[in-house]
């Protein structure tokens, strides 16, 4: 494995451009822009106009994200987003930046047409910046599951859990989540943390999840998880817990804290405070894109039903659980776990290959929703609370 | 006693059987030992129930509760929306054909 190493000491997987929208108003113009080469520049942005710290966390730390070599802002002019301190943040980083703002550029052609040609010249750049040799221990990987049924459980999901199992053996960082899908968990879990105070907050962090979503008056649970044989959101939940595999649990992060250092790590997805702005996460590229947020290099993504997203910025492996559903969607899987049902497969050895597409992935390899173009991403409002200090124990 | 081999027992105390294979409509399947016939078709993943649970009982899967009873569940029935509900927040389905 081989990297390209950042100023704070990370390193990236892949070398790409983000193209970052401060507004909805300006997604169009950075669209286009990136048009000038889909493969080497990505879309990131977040819609809203009006000010959340949250956002603007995010998108610092996205455009700061170890796979990322260069940053090109666009702004509207008139939004809220500070895209002063976005611009310092990038550059204190030594990162190339530029923002591009369109209402001082001349409207819509003239910004595209300014944009990529800076866009160019970066992909030019960054295709011959050199890298350096990269260990296991250099890797932050981060696990969703969507679109879930009754066979993602048993066999996707503790298969991805045997994955971690060996990524944090080998020194990684492994981020699992979604609070609201381990409602139920919350005894078994808290009883992993390495420390008693740890427990309490991972605990907590359940018990939180639950209040928000009695409030909202849905579970996180959409109705083809009911197609797929699931019937209630502990059902659900125990699956989705399967991912965290069987090692201890070394801290609670929140969306855009990085794992201090290699070993497992829940994220506390669900805002803190009362419930506003709506659902915590609107559907499973917002997951995706708090891990990234964390450093994640890449995720492993569960599914019975067959998601088909990938994402900006950092690879998707997706690891189809339901055999079925491979058989149809086999284009976009990368991983069938649903051997385990069909006998022709243990989960060890489905966990052992999903451990070696990381790797693979990570040395460049393309993932199949890399291949195919996916570059889903969202970023909604939200508001959090600074973790307290038993979430990252020494 | 005899069971089908397409009844997975994840935990030892679990109430249910999950599905790893289908069960096509008209089928009579063996669950410990005793034939049940199904009308409908039963995907991958869908639950079977192992044990008796009488009606407010707690079901367990994984050899922990994802659940209550809404009636009494007898050994073979299918384990779903109709007879389990959440002990956190409801279930939302759409009501069309699985």
């Amino acid at each position: 494995m081989r990297g390209w190493l950042r100023s704070d000491g990370r390193k990236g997987i892949r070398n790409v451009v983000a193209v970052a929208y401060l507004v909805e108003c300006a997604h169009h113009v950075a669209r286009k822009i990136a048009e000038v080469d889909g493969s080497a520049a990505h879309v990131i942005g977040f819609p809203g106009c009006f000010p959340n710290e949250y956002a603007q966390k995010m998108m610092e730390r996205l455009c700061t994200h170890p796979n990322v070599g260069a940053v090109l802002i666009v702004s509207l002019g008139c939004e809220s987003f500070n895209r002063y301190q976005l611009d310092q943040v990038v550059a204190a980083t030594g990162r190339p930046v530029q923002t591009l703002v369109i209402q001082n550029a001349g409207g819509t052609r003239s910004s595209i047409n300014a944009g990529r040609d800076w866009v160019a010249m970066q992909i030019a750049a960054l295709s011959a910046a050199p890298t350096v040799p990269m260990a296991v221990s250099d890797l932050i990987v981060g696990t969703v599951c969507g679109g879930s049924d009754g066979t993602s459980g048993i066999t996707g999901n503790p298969a991805a859990g045997i994955a971690f199992d060996k990524l944090v053996a080998a020194g990684a960082a492994c981020i699992f989540e979604e609070t609201g899908e381990l409602i139920g968990c919350e005894s078994i879990m808290a009883d992993r943390a390495v420390t008693p105070e740890l427990a309490i907050e991972l605990r907590a962090s359940v018990a939180k999840a639950a209040r928000y979503y009695a409030t909202l008056g849905y579970g996180s649970f959409a109705s083809g998880n009911a197609d797929g044989g699931l019937t209630t959101i502990e059902e659900k939940s125990l699956g989705a817990y399967m991912k965290s595999g069987q090692s201890p649990i070394s801290g609670l992060i929140k969306p855009g804290d990085i794992p201090p250092k290699g070993g497992l790590y829940l994220m506390d997805v669900v805002p803190d405070g009362e419930v506003r702005f709506g659902f915590p996460n609107i559907s499973d590229n917002a997951e995706i894109v708090e891990m990234m947020a964390s450093g994640a290099h890449c995720t492993l993504f569960v599914t019975g039903r067959g998601s088909v997203v990938g994402s900006a910025i950092s690879p998707v492996i997706k690891i189809a659980a339901n055999p079925h559903m491979y058989a149809r969607l086999s284009e976009d899987m990368d991983i069938n776990a649903g051997s385990v049902l069909e006998g022709s497969a243990t989960l060890e050895q489905v966990g052992q290959q999903i451990f070696d597409l990381v790797i693979a992935a990570a040395s460049g390899q393309q993932t199949k929703s890399e291949g195919l173009g996916h570059q889903e991403f969202i970023l909604t409002y939200k508001t959090f609370e600074p973790i307290g200090p038993s979430c990252l124990p020494i | 006693m005899v069971t089908d081999a397409r009844l997975l027992l994840l935990s030892p105390g679990d109430t249910v059987y999950v599905l790893r294979g289908q069960i096509e409509p008209g089928e009579t399947v063996w669950v410990d030992g005793v034939a049940v016939a199904f009308a409908g078709h039963l995907g991958l993943g869908h639950k079977i129930a192992r044990l008796a649970v009488p009606e407010g009982g707690q079901v367990i899967k994984y050899g922990a509760p994802i659940g209550r009873a809404t009636q009494a569940i007898a050994p073979g029935d299918h384990v779903h929306l109709h007879n389990l509900r959440s002990d956190y927040t409801p279930t939302y389905a759409l009501g069309g054909k699985a």
